[in-house]
């Protein structure tokens, strides 16, 4: 498996689509992007450990709730919080959970890895499922979303879907750059080998374990900021969002974007949540559509089938085909 | 006379009641490049596991330039200045010839490091993995997949690996192991270059490779050192002819 990054033109292209869509989208739409975005985001954090480390976590939404919950305790009931305050604070907790949790589950590989990372996540539930502390079963509203101001000037709206679209947007694009800045960078090569050959990165030297931690926390982390704006969108949190079906979605959104590549994640989370869209939409499937994981599923299955390095994986071939040789750049390495 | 680089002390592992390396004591210095023999299942891949970290002793001793090494991780080891070599070729098959040493050469980079620098822009780095690729023999493979190279090659990049994070002190775990005359024999000239410089401990089966590298040697069987010393003089020891060499070849051969 290379590491395949898309062409820069394409990108640029994407994201100068993505910043025109308000001109044309109403708001149902807008917030049904932003919805997409804040879930590729998330898409993102768990492709940096499923795709690029190899560890396959199934309990990636721990950190998605963690840091929604994390704002929801913080914000005031009637008032708004501020962003600059609640931000950093949601991302500082979630970052220690990773921390914490993570410390324990690097030091286990495979099938296990799997599990243990599992069972982290459904303690973190039974935690805000069973006591009081975040409003048991029935979860918080977040009545007032924060609010960034710079010195008395409100920067950004939040209440405005159009403004909250573009603040994701750029979240989101500063993610997928970050990420690729990282996954080329010695901290990311070191991720790659690790992924393809653990032991051997032990005997040549690296401390195979304290790079695990640090993939899982930066993962963890991502997935926090991903939680958060999710938690500002629908101002409600409950314990579903940190529940293993939530992590089981995202991991689904990976691997139907193709595992290992950034644009995979991003067109695996679009995928999935249009798809969705649209299998439930009464209005084309009238009574079958509360049945919508029936097809989904079936999809899903036929596109492991079908496309078996995902949507993403399939695009990169469909580039290689039309000659466009400059726009793979193989594996890091091949100069 | 030199320090011996590594010093093995009465060493054993035991697999429950199994005793895989038993009472092993040796030395390897610069310039003495070490041979361990013997038959199959004699413990030598057990030993070298033992030597890099791999498996960890169960009693005795390794020190390796003067620091007591046996209970370390493999790669603390590493950092320390051993490398080793794997009886089944240990590489990273998907990554190019370049990457697989400019990987191992970046396990020496003074940490932390930056996150968003790319990889490719440190130039110390790269020098380490090209002139640990040109020592092998494949500077003009470098841009080549892993995976593409033949079998001898990938042996060849598997050196190249250790050679890239500058280690004083070699583990060869039979290099020649599947490789055709031609490229045993580059590798034996590779290997004899490489002694004058570094520490080598060399498993292998190859007896016209052993005699010709060996400036020491030592036979195990069963776990234990049957003989150790000069080549020669190892090779007339009645209990080595018994034992082991008398039905790999003559000893007037």
């Amino acid at each position: 498996m290379t590491h395949i990054t898309l062409p820069r033109t394409l990108l640029l292209a994407a994201l100068l689509l993505l910043a025109l869509f308000p001109l044309i989208g109403t708001t149902f739409y807008l917030q049904l992007g932003a919805k997409i975005m804040i879930l590729a985001i998330f898409a993102l954090s768990l492709d940096l450990l499923v795709g690029h480390t190899g560890l396959v976590s199934f309990g990636h939404a721990a950190y998605f709730g963690v840091a929604a919950y994390a704002l929801a305790l913080m914000a005031p009931q009637y008032q708004a919080a501020s962003l600059w305050l609640t931000l950093p604070a949601a991302l500082i907790v979630t970052a220690f959970a990773a921390l914490v949790i993570g410390f324990l589950v690097v030091r286990t590989t495979g099938i296990y890895f799997i599990m243990v990372t599992l069972a982290f996540a459904q303690m973190l539930y039974a935690i805000f499922h069973d006591t009081k502390l975040g409003g048991g079963s029935d979860g918080i509203y977040i009545t007032v979303r924060p609010e960034m101001t710079i010195a008395g000037f409100k920067a950004l709206d939040l209440e405005s879907p159009v403004q909250f679209f573009y603040l994701v947007l750029i979240v989101l694009a500063a993610v997928y750059l970050l990420l690729s800045k990282i996954l080329h960078a010695p901290f990311g090569r070191a991720l790659a080998g690790i992924r393809v050959n653990e032991q051997r990165m032990r005997s040549i030297g690296f401390p195979v374990l304290a790079y695990k931690l640090g993939a899982f926390v930066l993962g963890g982390t991502i997935a926090g900021l991903a939680g958060y704006l999710a938690a500002c969108q629908f101002g409600f949190v409950n314990p579903e969002i940190l529940a293993w079906h939530q992590s089981g979605i995202v991991l689904m959104m990976v691997i139907l974007g193709g595992m290992g590549r950034l644009h995979g994640a991003v067109i695996g989370a679009a995928v999935y949540v249009m798809l969705q869209e649209l299998l439930s939409a009464s209005a084309l499937f009238g009574d079958y559509a509360k049945h919508w994981q029936l097809p989904m599923g079936t999809l899903i299955v036929f596109s492991v089938l079908f496309f078996p390095h995902g949507i993403g994986g399939f695009i990169d071939v469909l580039l290689r085909r039309r000659g466009n040789a400059s726009a793979i750049t193989a594996e890091a390495g091949d100069d | 006379m030199t320090e011996a680089i590594l010093s093995v002390m009465h060493l054993a592992i035991h697999f429950g009641g199994l005793a895989a390396v038993d009472d092993v004591s040796l030395e390897v210095k610069i310039g003495e490049l070490h041979v361990v023999i013997g038959p199959n299942g004699a413990g030598k891949t057990t030993l070298i596991n033992l030597l890099s970290g791999d498996l960890t002793a169960t009693a005795g001793q390794i020190q390796f330039c003067g620091s007591e090494i046996t209970e370390l991780a493999p790669d603390e080891r590493s950092r320390l200045g051993i490398g080793r070599s794997y009886q089944k070729t240990d590489i990273f098959p998907s990554f190019s010839a370049l990457e697989n040493c400019r990987l191992a050469a970046q396990s020496r980079q003074p940490r932390p490091l930056n996150w968003l620098r790319d990889a490719m822009s440190y130039p110390e780095t790269m020098d380490k993995a090209r002139r640990a690729l040109k020592a092998v023999g494949l500077a003009d493979r470098a841009g080549d997949l892993a995976l593409a190279l033949s079998h001898g090659e990938q042996r060849q990049l598997e050196i190249a690996m250790c050679l890239a994070t500058e280690p004083q002190l070699l583990l060869l775990d039979e290099p020649l192991a599947g490789m055709g005359r031609e490229e045993s024999l580059r590798m034996v000239e590779l290997i004899r270059h490489l002694a004058e410089t570094h520490a080598v401990l060399l498993v292998e089966h190859d007896m016209d490779a052993v005699f010709q590298l060996a400036k020491q040697l030592t036979v195990m069987v069963d776990g234990k050192v049957l003989a150790t010393g000069a080549p020669a003089a190892v090779r007339a020891n009645r209990d080595v002819q018994n034992a082991y060499l008398g039905y790999t070849e003559k000893p007037d051969d």
